[in-house]
């Protein structure tokens, strides 16, 4: 069953046409990866998934429920998107946790003050996972406080906290220097042996390589090539894709 | 008179001065949150307003405005100048302050980076949880060595509560300096300003100390 449906899905800033009919569906316990050159449209993609912008033309749909859809030649979307909200998290490139808030309040207050959990049981399940991170005795601690991979597993830890049934990175290592990126990419993985349903834009292509069910090659707002991992980097189709694989080559 | 005498009246218009200063601040520092807030506004008529009320404020004279607000009721409406001029006077500095306050505001809001809005945003918060749980402590943390330029210079101009004869400690300390040909009154007010602003100074040093447990 597919948790993501998005269907031809077209978006332009300005003159600049970003994605072009692009389609993704994500079915529930996949983990995908989204490689390609830069100001190909991986992030822009995800970002169209997680509503931080708005399409121009396509449908979206979450749990077969449209959050975005034609109508009469108009894309238009669900009046209270936050019905949706909850059934994604979104992990970002800087972060972005509160830094004026502790690790726990990050974690813990979302959960609480936008889907009314029970305190308890959100602080509880919040310890839990701030200990699978390695990140039990940080639960005080300021954002500032922390490394930039400690940030990242907490910003994880706030995203997994709401519960979500798909999780989406947006280059989660790309802030990262090598050393920080493989405690992160560990996470990651780990979460992927738990099938953890994840999108994940990414330019480390051996963690790709190991963790995806599937691999999406983008270039100029298009998917060029897409299929397992073994396939995209090993039987590579695409002169495109080659071309840019080339890159990671030594 | 004695030196002594003069401070003793001066001081009793202190308390007037006080008044003054927190009234203002009371009013003042909501109003001009009300005010960035609406020059935020989307709908272009109103942050039009806003924007216009900004500059009339700061671009006209604020002795000016206390004149305008005590006597321009009579002048226009026959409305006799009301006995207690701390209500005019409060007005007449709080709406100037709360310009001023605004723009401190509207720069705190727009320097906060747009990912601490994705975030919540994508973690679902509302508009108004956003602003108030996200948003506004850290602006407040980011403002604060501007507020404490502005709140000095508020403890300084309300001496000019004496261009409409409001018996605070400058006018008083003014018309002794009239009636007894010295400049010793204006030295008291000097110290006694100077000393209020170190107060000033010290208090929200402490403020900020104990905001700053986080780093931006």
């Amino acid at each position: 069953m597919s948790i993501l449906k998005m269907t031809d899905i077209q978006k332009s800033f300005g003159d600049n046409h970003v994605l072009k009919q692009i389609s993704l569906h994500v079915d529930k316990g996949e983990v995908v990866s989204i490689i390609g050159p830069s100001g190909s449209g991986k992030s822009t993609l995800l970002r169209c998934a997680t509503f931080l912008e708005k399409i121009d033309a396509g449908t979206i749909t979450y749990d077969e429920r449209n959050a975005a859809e034609m109508k009469n030649g108009k894309c238009v979307y669900a009046r209270n998107l936050n019905d949706f909200r909850h059934i994604f998290g979104l992990v970002f490139q800087n972060f972005n946790l509160f830094p004026h808030r502790t690790v726990m309040k990050n974690v813990t207050d979302a959960p609480i003050s936008v889907l009314h959990r029970d305190p308890k049981e959100v602080r509880a399940l919040a310890e839990e996972l701030l200990a699978k991170m390695g990140l039990s005795e940080k639960a005080d601690a300021y954002p500032c406080e922390l490394s930039g991979g400690q940030q990242q597993r907490v910003s994880i830890v706030r995203a997994l906290a709401m519960q979500p049934e798909i999780l989406f990175f947006d280059e989660p290592t790309s802030a990262l220097d090598p050393e920080l990126t493989g405690e992160v990419l560990k996470v990651i993985k780990q979460l992927a042996e738990e099938h953890m349903t994840m999108v994940i834009v990414t330019h480390e292509m051996s963690f790709a390589r190991a963790v995806s069910d599937r691999v999406i090659f983008m270039d100029g707002g298009v998917i060029v090539e897409q299929g397992k991992p073994e396939d995209v980097f090993g039987d590579t189709q695409e002169e495109r894709t080659k071309q840019f694989l080339r890159h990671y080559e030594r | 008179m004695t030196l002594m005498t003069m401070v003793l009246k001066m001081a009793e218009g202190l308390e007037k001065t006080c008044a003054i200063f927190f009234l203002t601040l009371l009013f003042s520092i909501p109003l001009g949150m009300i005010v960035a807030l609406l020059r935020g506004s989307r709908f272009k008529p109103i942050s039009w307003l806003a924007k216009v009320y900004i500059s009339v404020l700061r671009g006209t004279p604020l002795m000016l405005q206390l004149i305008a607000v005590t006597y321009g009721p009579y002048y226009l409406f026959g409305i006799s100048v009301s006995r207690n001029k701390l209500i005019p006077v409060v007005i007449a500095f709080a709406i100037n302050y709360a310009a001023y306050f605004a723009e401190i505001y509207r720069s705190g809001i727009e320097s906060m980076p747009v990912g601490q809005y994705e975030a919540a945003q994508v973690l679902g918060y509302s508009g108004p949880q956003t602003f108030m749980k996200i948003i506004l402590p850290q602006v407040i943390r980011r403002i604060l060595p501007s507020m404490t330029n502005e709140i000095v210079t508020l403890v300084k101009d309300t001496s000019m509560a004496f261009t409409v004869s409001y018996q605070e400690m400058f006018t008083i300390g003014k018309q002794i300096a009239n009636s007894q040909t010295s400049f010793i009154p204006f030295i008291v007010a000097g110290v006694f300003y100077y000393v209020f602003n170190v107060i000033v100074g010290f208090v929200m040093g402490r403020v900020e100390k104990a905001m700053s447990y986080y780093q931006m």
